[in-house]
């Protein structure tokens, strides 16, 4: 190929590259105004930040016209299932940037770096959903975390804090380590980095199973780390509990999505063959059974999850449990490799989105009031701050999957793409409703500290909650009942979404 | 009227709406809207009986619009014999019972409003023919009922054993054996949705008539293995709600620790739960699995074991309250009896039961919240020689013991005898044995409800009790309806039978005249 080809071809990119660019500018920015607005906390950092991500988000939805694309010589790809990722990713930034102005726990520190990292760790989301080749799957997914191991410590002061850092810092080199050597052993196999040719390299040559599949489970390492599933989940309890809540808030939601994005896009494009309506067939990996290997991930991954969250007396522990328990769960869709589960993969993150980050601003929104993130200390809270809590416990519900919440369609329709594969996954389904039987249990331990219990005289005066937390709860629990009964709109543009995805 | 089964059912879920604007200080006025709601309910209900059409097939007052088209979920209501009295009892107990919590003082504004929410959920269920908008409503009810015997029940306390009970322990316990259940109805809701073809549209439905006819059944479900497992999940998501042993053992928590109210719904209506979920989708929707003799006789001995099982049990107890929440599990077992030998009579008893045994434990459960209310305790032991003290409340309390120990003129009476002759005459299936153990469950039922009656209300009165006020109005503008429906529907039970024949015989012969091919029986 000349190379008056490629930089053409890098040129002509330039123009659907326009959302990175310009998330690049304003980080660029950021740094700047730092030098002259950073010095106090000044409201001025977090406005340019939200300003900017506005003007980032209507990009990214004039992106929509230009229907799907391969830029940068195949190195990235624009096309609905990315953007769909690339709105829910903004989302994320724009809701934690205001969780983080009201927060108590990051006063007095510099905001104009917190703002500049979190930009910068959305640039990195937005490259891993676009990613279609070996090397930029990897160095998006280091871009984002490295940025995270930098915001875990934000509070370096604190020993929790820097401890949490650390562990993330150690286990993301591992398996980063591990998922390079997979990437390598892979190109050994296959001769091409680009995930369109690994599939049809493979099928051509009678390849090496052993090595194949040495080579997937290295890079599962690296997928099952950013998605939190075991057994790459040590760091997620102490980095949950670690952070600054809206950092873990964000971890729990941004990075977990994106690391389901480069999961759903490798899987089904470089291992699978097929497309089009219906299901995909797995590319014939001899003795290797892929999705049964990725089941019992997922169920280890749920039940796991589940069953250490109901020991934890810390909420955001628990949460950072819970979060495991549900990517089991999203995991479910994945590895079925079938339309129907790409769709309710897809739709449930944005489900997660809601009630997570709903539950996450609620333990703020506590945790600014009463210093502590135990449970026993919410005692009595439906009577001291009664819209919190009862948006709680509509997080909670939805987190359980009860109607009539979004979290019940989204399970409803992991579990409907897995029975629809037929009698083979009917255990799947069992196993993971099951799951949700015992994540009910500690999620209604929450309501019943909240709502049965009584707190303590000198503890029982009335909470006053601001109307900006008051409409940042609305925006979150408002949708997590809304789509509960009408989800048409989210799930046409989920479905539209994977229709694009293997179009190329 | 157009779309009243629309109405009936979201009636008070627009008074929960009104009732949360209404200031926390006007708790008249809460309870009115309530009332006035429940009563409009009441009001449309009998407007349903009225204008239904007994003697036709097939279902009435359908209402069908889409709701998510790309998944073919349709909201879809309609009723027949067979919902028409859940209906009527579900619209007539939920008037009563908001008379029957006046009294609660504590958050007036969240009890009532869930109360209403849960009136809603279990009016949906009697009244969806979709299965999915069935299974919404079926699970919207945990929600309420979670935080009413939560919150309203009894506090949490520490018993003598070690183990921590209460409102907050028997909550959590409702809603865990309840959602385990239901999970294994919506994977065989996914099932059936994956494998029924819309003879319409070719494409996969929810729809429960579509669901019903055995012609749309392909893919697994040609395979009967596969509806052997399915009935056997859907048995086990209403097994859990009836509650048929072994899994009834959250049902004396959540009745005892539950306000007076709360129990009366959780007895009269949500236990009928269970078995209209059998009638309404096992039986029709897989009717070849029924008639699986081993389901059959493992209904007819869950029956037998529940009835036995639940009367000893009821014996046992000091608690009046626990006394009467175990002889419901006892008449469940009546209604499954009379269910599982296929009979028409067997089939009309079973239904007639769930309606009589609604308004028969209804009134227990109200009887056994007046007198908590005078005395603070439940303790059979400390009462004794009442009938002196309270003749009138004596009076009301010997007619709802005697139609639940099926004295004839007494509204079970009938629908008891016709359980046990429907099992005894089956013609598919031999149960007269299995029948003829199961009646001595009437003779340990008078026993221990005459025993009861004996150490409550006769004999010496306890000197505590010497100035025990007389049952006031409100409580008897409550239980004298019950009592009337009891005694009326004992004497005269056509106006309850004709309602629901034309319907149940049919499902009889639909199950009857099951394809059992599959099961290498013919």
């Amino acid at each position: 190929m000349d190379y008056s080809t490629i930089i053409q071809n890098n040129l002509n990119s330039l123009n659907y590259f326009v959302p990175e660019l310009l998330l690049t500018g304003l980080v660029l920015v950021l740094i700047l105004a730092d030098l002259f607005l950073g010095k106090e906390r000044s409201p001025w950092m977090s406005i340019i930040a939200l300003i900017g991500a506005a003007i980032v988000l209507v990009s990214v939805i004039c992106q929509y016209e230009l229907g799907s694309r391969s830029i940068f010589n195949d190195m990235l790809v624009v096309d609905p299932f990315s953007l769909y990722f690339k709105l829910l990713f903004l989302a994320s930034t724009i809701m934690v940037v205001f969780l983080s102005i009201g927060s108590v726990e990051l006063s007095g520190r510099p905001v104009g770096e917190y703002f500049t990292l979190l930009m910068t760790l959305t640039l990195g989301m937005f490259l891993m959903a676009s990613s279609t080749n070996m090397v930029t799957i990897f160095i998006s997914i280091e871009l984002v975390s490295i940025v995270s191991f930098v915001l875990a410590t934000y509070l370096k002061t604190r020993k929790r804090s820097s401890e949490a850092g650390l562990k993330y810092a150690i286990y993301g080199a591992f398996s980063s380590g591990l998922m390079l050597y997979g990437i390598s052993i892979l190109y050994g196999l296959t001769g091409t980095l680009s995930i369109y040719e690994i599939g049809p390299a493979l099928a051509g040559k009678g390849s090496s199973e052993l090595a194949l599949l040495v080579s997937v489970l290295f890079m599962l390492a690296g997928f099952g780390y950013k998605i939190a599933a075991v057994p790459f989940h040590f760091w997620s309890p102490d980095v949950y509990e670690g952070a600054p809540t809206p950092i873990t808030a964000f971890l729990s939601v941004g990075p977990k999505a994106a690391g389901f994005a480069v999961l759903i896009r490798f899987f089904n494009v470089a291992l699978a063959t097929g497309g089009g309506n219906g299901t995909t067939e797995w590319l014939s990996l001899a003795a290797i059974n892929w999705p049964m290997l990725l089941a019992v991930l997922a169920v280890a991954t749920m039940t796991l999850g589940n069953l250490v969250a109901i020991q934890q007396e810390n909420i955001k522990r628990m949460l950072a449990y819970s979060s495991i328990a549900h990517a089991g769960y999203i995991m479910m869709g994945t590895l079925l490799l079938s339309d129907d589960g790409i769709f309710a993969t897809i739709f449930y993150l944005v489900v997660y989105y809601l009630m997570n980050l709903g539950a996450f601003l609620v333990v703020i929104i506590f945790q600014d009031v009463i210093g502590s993130e135990r449970i026993s200390d919410w005692k009595g809270m439906a009577r001291r701050a009664p819209i919190p809590a009862i948006a709680m416990g509509v997080f909670l519900f939805s987190l359980t999957g009860l109607p009539p919440t979004a979290g019940f369609i989204g399970k409803f329709y992991l579990f409907a793409a897995v029975i629809a594969k037929g009698p083979s996954f009917y255990w799947l389904a069992v196993v993971g409703l099951l799951n949700s039987v015992v994540a009910l249990y500690y999620y209604a331990r929450i309501l019943k500290v909240m709502f049965f219990e009584q707190a303590e005289d000198e503890q029982s005066a009335e909470i006053s909650i601001s109307p900006f937390y008051v409409a940042l709860l609305a925006i979150f629990a408002i949708p997590t009942l809304v789509l509960g009964l009408y989800w048409a709109p989210l799930s046409n543009l989920a479905s539209h979404s994977v229709e694009f995805l293997r179009a190329l | 009227m157009d779309n009243v089964l629309t109405w009936i059912t979201f009636l008070p879920v627009i008074a929960a709406v009104a009732i949360l604007f209404v200031p926390q200080t006007s708790k008249n006025l809460v309870r009115s809207i309530a009332a006035v709601f429940t009563g409009l309910q009441l009001v449309l209900a009998i407007w349903i009986y009225m204008n239904f059409d007994a003697a036709a097939s097939g279902f009435q007052f359908m209402e069908q619009v889409k709701w998510i088209p790309a998944f073919n979920i349709e909201y879809f209501m309609g009723i027949d014999g067979l919902s028409v009295p859940m209906v009527l009892l579900t619209a007539f107990l939920s008037f009563i019972c908001i008379f029957a919590s006046w009294g609660i003082e504590k958050s007036v504004k969240g009890y009532f409003a869930m109360f209403l929410l849960l009136d809603a959920g279990m009016m949906g269920v009697f009244c969806a023919l979709d299965f999915f908008l069935f299974y919404i409503f079926w699970e919207v009810m945990l929600l309420p009922m979670y935080f009413l015997i939560g919150i309203w029940g009894s506090p949490s306390r520490t018993d003598p054993d070690g183990m921590v009970r209460g409102g907050p322990y028997a909550a959590i316990k409702f809603f865990l054996y309840t959602l385990f259940g239901s999970i294994f109805m919506l994977i065989a809701m996914l099932v059936f949705y994956f494998n029924v073809q819309d003879p319409v549209t070719g494409g996969h439905t929810f729809n429960m008539l579509h669901l019903m006819d055995q012609a749309n059944h392909v893919g697994v479900l040609d395979d009967f293995n596969i509806r052997l497992l399915m009935y056997a999940a859907l048995f086990l998501g209403f097994a859990i709600k009836v509650p048929v042993f072994p899994f009834h053992t959250w049902l004396p928590d959540a009745h005892v620790e539950a306000p007076t109210a709360v129990s009366v719904i959780l007895a009269g209506v949500l236990l009928k739960m269970g078995t209209y979920g059998m009638l309404r989708i096992s039986f029709p929707m897989l009717p070849d699995a029924m008639k699986w003799e081993y389901f059959a006789y493992g209904m007819a001995i869950l029956g037998l074991i529940n009835i036995l099982y639940g009367a000893f049990c009821a014996m046992a107890q000091k608690d009046l309250k626990k006394l009467v929440a175990y002889s419901s599990i006892s008449h469940m077992g009546i209604v499954l009896l009379g269910m599982s030998g296929l009979t028409s009579m067997g089939m009309n008893g079973a239904v007639m039961q769930m309606f009589n045994h609604g308004t028969g434990t209804a009134m227990l459960f109200l009887l056994v919240g007046v007198i908590y209310d005078r005395a603070h305790h439940r303790q059979i032991e400390g009462f004794g020689g009442l009938a002196n003290q309270m003749p009138i409340y004596t009076a009301l309390v010997s007619i709802a013991f005697f139609a639940g120990l099926g004295l004839p003129g007494f509204s079970s009476f009938i629908s008891e005898a016709f359980s046990f002759l429907g099992a005894f005459g089956s013609e598919a299936f031999d149960l007269r044995l299995i029948t003829i153990i199961s009646t001595l469950g009437i003779v340990i039922t008078a026993g221990y409800f005459l025993w009861t009656f004996q150490r409550m209300f006769l004999g010496e009165l306890n000197p505590k009790y010497a100035d025990l006020p007389e049952i006031n109005g409100r409580e008897l503008f409550t239980l004298v309806p019950i009592a009337v429906i009891v005694i009326l529907l004992g004497v005269y039970p056509a106006p309850l039978l004709d309602l629901m024949r034309t319907s149940l015989n049919e499902l009889v012969a639909v199950v009857n005249a099951a394809d059992t091919t599959l099961l290498g029986l013919h």
